[in-house]
């Protein structure tokens, strides 16, 4: 299988330059994301107000897959509403865990498309959704740490 | 003054030549895959080794000619199977060089082992205010039996540090060992780091405080010669699959004496002798810790990968797996953004690194691409991570049919990591 299916150049930029790569101090959601597997470990910051995601962050240390992840979703969800953020999550979660020989709706996904890669590399799926999982349990409120295991 | 030399010690000594692992490279039938089309380069060793041809043989033999549970058959597969494993027995005995045969306990493997060690040994002799002594580099199977034990006696763990170069700090040892210290646990061969530590100096200086020792052979058991009875441990455990045998099956050697004091493990099936409601008398060792019936085949194919080392020599693979490594770091030292972790003086064939452009599931992914197998996570080690200060490290282990070709492979796979992600 060649790599250059999962490394997109998108994904390379994002994992050298991540956006939205910082604490944010006036957070008032965060949640944490730990893969114990490989030790990709992030911190999800939200600032809710009234059920709008006004200002999102992330930090901590993880794969280029994780970590572009990460940062492609901080990019899609500043602005988002709790429900627009969840119904994003199911698109780009269906898409990561669907058979790779399957067509994906490039226009619907957009910046996601570039981790339509990963359905060949079942072991990465974790590393591109755990920023998601954590986003996910710091909407709810949970502060409970999220692992994939 | 004539000087006369020991031919047979210079030709034990002598590492595998080039066409000698051409030839063990035959007997591994997995070499002939090819992952993504690139021919198969298997640097997971200390994970797993892959199985010669005459380990996969003796169990296809056992199935079809020779299956029949053991020790309690009249009849003619039984007696031959019953003497086919306690034969493996004895070539682990021999290996070991233990001194009997009933001091070899067949168990699940190294995990196993030191399970059945802390629960036995350890309930029997621990008692709350006792000192257990491990080391900072020990596998989690080599850490958490005994923090369980701690926790059910109210002993306390120790940890023997470690420096830089992820060697012991042996300095410390005086400090750490205490007349309460009842228990030292250690490794011979790191798995995360690769060091060799110098477990006689450290069993005489347990024994002189009255203290038993535990060597997790695990990672030496396949790469070095080990002589029980010379380093003096009281219990070495190892696994069958990093030995070229199959999973399923590993060894824990206790010395007899001990092993004869220590209440059973499991209770079950063959650790009997005979069975009453108001008493049950156990069977006499080895088999009073191997409740059930045991892994017949596994036990059998063990025999058979000891055969195989045994063929090429410990001393001849351990001397070419050096070249192996020396080779590889002399490599990777110097490739730009490329740090090594673990650079003891006394190393076996575990390289263990990191990389400032990508991280170690990044490169194993790439690598993998090149049908080139590495390790990358935690090696199970988390303390040693957090001792270095990274959350993970890539890892290339050797094995006796790994060559020089292959490490330039992992170099030129390493380069085309930095292009990718630098």
């Amino acid at each position: 299988m060649c790599n250059r299916g999962l490394y997109e150049q998108i994904i390379l930029d994002h994992n050298k330059n991540p956006k939205n790569f910082r604490v944010l101090p006036d957070a008032n959601r965060q949640s944490e994301g730990y893969n114990p597997l490989c030790g990709d470990h992030y911190t999800v910051y939200l600032k809710l107000e009234n059920d709008q995601i006004t200002d999102i962050s992330f930090n901590g240390v993880g794969c280029a897959i994780s970590k572009a992840s990460a940062s492609v979703m901080t990019q899609l969800l500043k602005g988002k509403t709790k429900k627009e953020a969840e119904d994003l999550f199911a698109k780009f979660h269906q898409m990561v865990t669907s058979d790779p020989d399957k067509p994906v709706n490039e226009q619907e996904l957009g910046k996601l498309y570039a981790f339509a890669g990963v359905r060949e590399f079942p072991v990465r799926i974790k590393c591109a959704t755990l920023a998601w999982h954590a986003m996910l349990a710091a909407l709810d409120g949970k502060n409970t740490p999220i692992t994939t295991e | 003054m004539t000087i006369t030399l020991d031919r047979e010690t210079i030709k034990q000594d002598r590492a595998l030549t080039t066409e000698e692992v051409e030839r063990l490279r035959n007997e591994f039938p997995i070499l002939r895959t090819r992952p993504n089309g690139k021919p198969l380069i298997y640097f997971d060793n200390a994970a797993t080794s892959q199985k010669p041809y005459r380990v996969l043989c003796a169990i296809d033999k056992y199935y079809k000619n020779q299956n029949a549970n053991v020790h309690r058959g009249v009849h003619f597969l039984s007696e031959i199977a019953t003497s086919a494993y306690e034969c493996a027995r004895k070539k682990v005995q021999r290996f070991l060089n233990a001194n009997l045969s009933c001091e070899i306990v067949f168990t699940r493997g190294t995990t196993e082992g030191i399970n059945l060690v802390s629960n036995s040994y350890g309930r029997k002799n621990v008692k709350a205010g006792d000192e257990i002594l491990i080391s900072y580099m020990e596998h989690h199977s080599n850490i958490v039996p005994w923090q369980m034990l701690c926790e059910n006696t109210g002993a306390v763990l120790k940890v023997l540090p470690i420096n830089r170069e992820g060697e012991l700090i042996l300095d410390d040892l005086e400090n750490l060992l205490s007349p309460r210290t009842k228990i030292v646990a250690i490794t011979h061969v790191s798995n995360a780091l690769g060091t060799i530590n110098p477990i006689k100096r450290i069993i005489r200086a347990a024994h002189e405080r009255g203290a038993v020792v535990l060597i997790d052979a695990a990672q030496s058991a396949s790469h070095l010669p080990i002589d029980v009875q010379d380093l003096g441990c009281d219990f070495l455990v190892c696994s069958g699959h990093k030995m070229y045998g199959p999973t399923g099956i590993g060894v824990l050697y206790g010395r007899a004496e001990l092993l004869d004091s220590m209440p059973p493990y499991q209770g079950g099936g063959d650790m009997i002798l005979s069975v009453r409601f108001d008493k049950t008398t156990y069977n006499t060792l080895p088999h009073k810790f191997e409740a059930g019936t045991p892994h017949i085949a596994g036990a059998i194919g063990l025999g058979a990968a000891i055969e195989f080392l045994n063929s090429v020599g410990m001393k001849r693979i351990e001397a070419y797996e050096r070249q192996l490594l020396d080779y590889a770091t002399n490599i990777l030292k110097n490739i730009d953004g490329v740090h090594i972790i673990g650079t003891a003086r006394e190393k076996a064939g575990v390289l263990s690194f990191y990389m400032d452009c990508a991280h170690p599931h990044d490169i194993g992914q790439i690598l993998d691409s090149l049908g080139i197998a590495v390790r990358a996570g935690h090696h199970c080690a988390q303390p040693v991570m957090e001792f270095f200060g990274v959350p993970a490290t890539t890892r290339a282990s050797f094995a006796l049919f790994n060559t020089r070709d292959e490490i330039d492979a992992l170099a030129a796979g390493i380069l085309k990591v930095k292009e990718i992600f630098e």
